[in-house]
């Protein structure tokens, strides 16, 4: 095996991550520019927020239901069961419906665009997309972007809702709990920096998720096994790049928004 | 294969003879790293004339069409196309320039999540403002031109390899482009549907008489090109007869290691005295 030398391994990962703020901002730049692919927006919105809402459903429903499982035994020994709901709440508001609906979206979506992507690239329908016209940064990529954005940010929502249901259904059966109590103790605890915060990671999540699916698709080379790397390095980079994201994130509207 | 006896006695216009040259090519060079893909290739493609690409796999043809279209740009050198310098110009002003020029990929490119109709009718629908009807009408006039009128609906995952390159040929010509360029069309078929394309880029030539550029690999089809006209009355290509000779300029380039070794018309190839060229055309 060729040993790859570091100063060329350091230049390579610069370069990417260069080329990939420079497709970021086309990307945001195109929102701008005509022509606008509003058909192509909407079938994106369509394939990854409806197409997406039975896995985010499942997923923030289990969550929210684990999660009062396992808070009720820690909440116990302090004898402050009935705080369940605020603890549910306030994970699921802020930290796992975003980051788990994201992290599932990503799964699904951000491996689905770089291999569709990729696979055009790698048979030449890019270049015949640019041979008759069309920029297929607008055409494909931009439209991705907006869809992405938006419906992320419903389905963590979504995800939220669902989340506080599977905690509800848990304290109900397994906990013997009060549903009112439940939904009353969930509802007061959350302040607009919790909302604010859960509302803001799924839109910054969504152009992650979408801007690397993308890259990774219009940077395929080399036929099918191409194709397979930049599926699975789309996959990966995302998700990653998701939860150390979240983590800074979180940090900085910590302290902007003066937490308590 | 050897070189068939040709109707040679009237002289085929060359690239030099025609004033106004769709295609200019000066001193372009092209590398991938440290490998040199393209050195000082000149060459020059005047308005209705065909000219045949050839070289071994690997030696640039297909760049020189990318070339060509904008989609890659040189390392040094400057490219004329229908009069614009490409070498250097944005990539907005290059979609318009485009829309001048038609090619015909490798494998087809149709886009497999589209029916042939949306395929063959995808500028027009770019280009906005174009009725259905319209649309409706060229589309069966351009798939009427390559015979798959009947494939209207179908999707390209259910047509056979000659039949999608039919479909790239019409998707190329719906807009009667100045310039066609054609990147081996012929590639991977059998020898019968190969004449068949071939049929159809004669018919495009001698028709609409669209200069274009061809790479290919078979030496066979741009002598069936030199050799044969479209016969638009009995609807078929006819082979042209002793004395006559073909209403189109007809030139070949033959490239090695990147270079142009040859460019001239068919009856300096079949004299040349290139160990190479003989061997090649051999």
């Amino acid at each position: 095996m060729e040993l790859i030398s570091p100063t060329y391994f350091a230049k390579v990962r610069v370069q990417t991550v260069q080329d990939y703020i420079l497709f970021c901002v086309q990307a945001v730049a195109n929102l701008f520019r005509k022509p606008f692919y509003f058909t192509d927006m909407v079938q994106q919105a369509d394939t990854i927020g409806v197409g997406s809402l039975p896995i985010v459903v499942l997923t923030g429903f289990f969550t929210g239901a684990v999660l009062a499982l396992q808070a009720s035994n820690t909440l116990e020994r302090f004898g402050s069961l009935s705080l369940v709901g605020q603890l549910v709440s306030a994970s699921m508001v802020r930290e796992l419906g975003p980051v788990l609906t994201s992290l599932m979206v990503a799964g699904r979506n951000s491996s689905g665009m770089a291999s569709e992507l990729g696979s055009m690239m790698v048979t030449e329908q890019i270049d015949a997309m640019r041979a008759l016209g069309t920029d297929p940064m607008k055409k494909l990529v931009t439209p991705r972007v907006v869809a992405t954005v938006f419906m992320l940010f419903f389905l963590a929502i979504i995800s939220d809702l669902v989340g506080l249901a599977g905690g509800g259904l848990v304290a109900k059966v397994l906990l013997h709990l009060d549903s009112r109590q439940y939904w009353s103790n969930a509802w007061e605890t959350l302040i607009f920096q919790d909302i604010f915060m859960g509302l803001v990671k799924p839109v910054l999540f969504g152009f992650i998720i979408a801007t690397i699916g993308c890259f990774y698709g219009m940077n395929a080379r080399g036929g099918t096994q191409g194709v397979g790397r930049a599926t699975t390095q789309a996959m990966v980079a995302s998700s990653v790049l998701i939860l150390v994201l979240d983590f800074f994130v979180t940090r900085f509207l910590m302290a902007v928004l003066s937490y308590r | 294969m050897s070189a068939p006896t040709l109707p040679l006695d009237s002289a085929i216009a060359t690239t030099q003879e025609h004033p106004s040259a769709v295609v200019v090519f000066e001193d372009v060079a092209l590398a991938f790293g440290e490998n040199e893909v393209l050195r000082d290739v000149s060459f020059r493609l005047a308005r209705g004339e065909t000219k045949a690409l050839f070289g071994v796999a690997g030696s640039g043809k297909s760049l020189i069409l990318k070339l060509v279209m904008g989609l890659i740009r040189p390392d040094s050198g400057r490219i004329l196309v229908l009069g614009h310098d490409i070498s250097q110009m944005r990539e907005k002003d290059l979609f318009q320039l485009r829309g001048k020029i038609g090619m015909v990929f490798q494998e087809s490119a149709l886009f497999d999540s589209l029916t042939v109709r949306e395929n063959v009718a995808y500028r027009l629908m770019e280009e906005h403002g174009v009725y259905d009807e319209e649309i409706d009408r060229r589309v069966r006039e351009a798939l009427r031109f390559v015979e798959l009128e009947q494939t209207l609906d179908l999707n390209p995952a259910e047509l056979s390899g000659g039949m999608r390159r039919r479909v790239a040929i019409a998707r190329a010509i719906i807009t009667q482009p100045e310039l066609l360029l054609y990147d081996s069309p012929t590639g991977g078929l059998d020898p019968v549907t190969s004449n068949t394309i071939i049929e159809l880029v004669v018919k495009q030539r001698d028709v609409n008489k669209t200069s274009a550029l061809m790479v290919t690999h078979r030496l066979q089809d741009a002598f069936t090109m030199a050799t044969h006209q479209f016969d638009q009355q009995a609807n078929r290509m006819v082979a042209l007869q002793p004395g006559q000779h073909c209403d189109v300029p007809l030139s070949f380039l033959i490239l090695r290691d990147g270079r142009v070794i040859f460019d001239g018309d068919l009856r300096a190839l079949t004299q040349s005295v290139d160990e190479y060229i003989r061997e090649y055309i051999s």
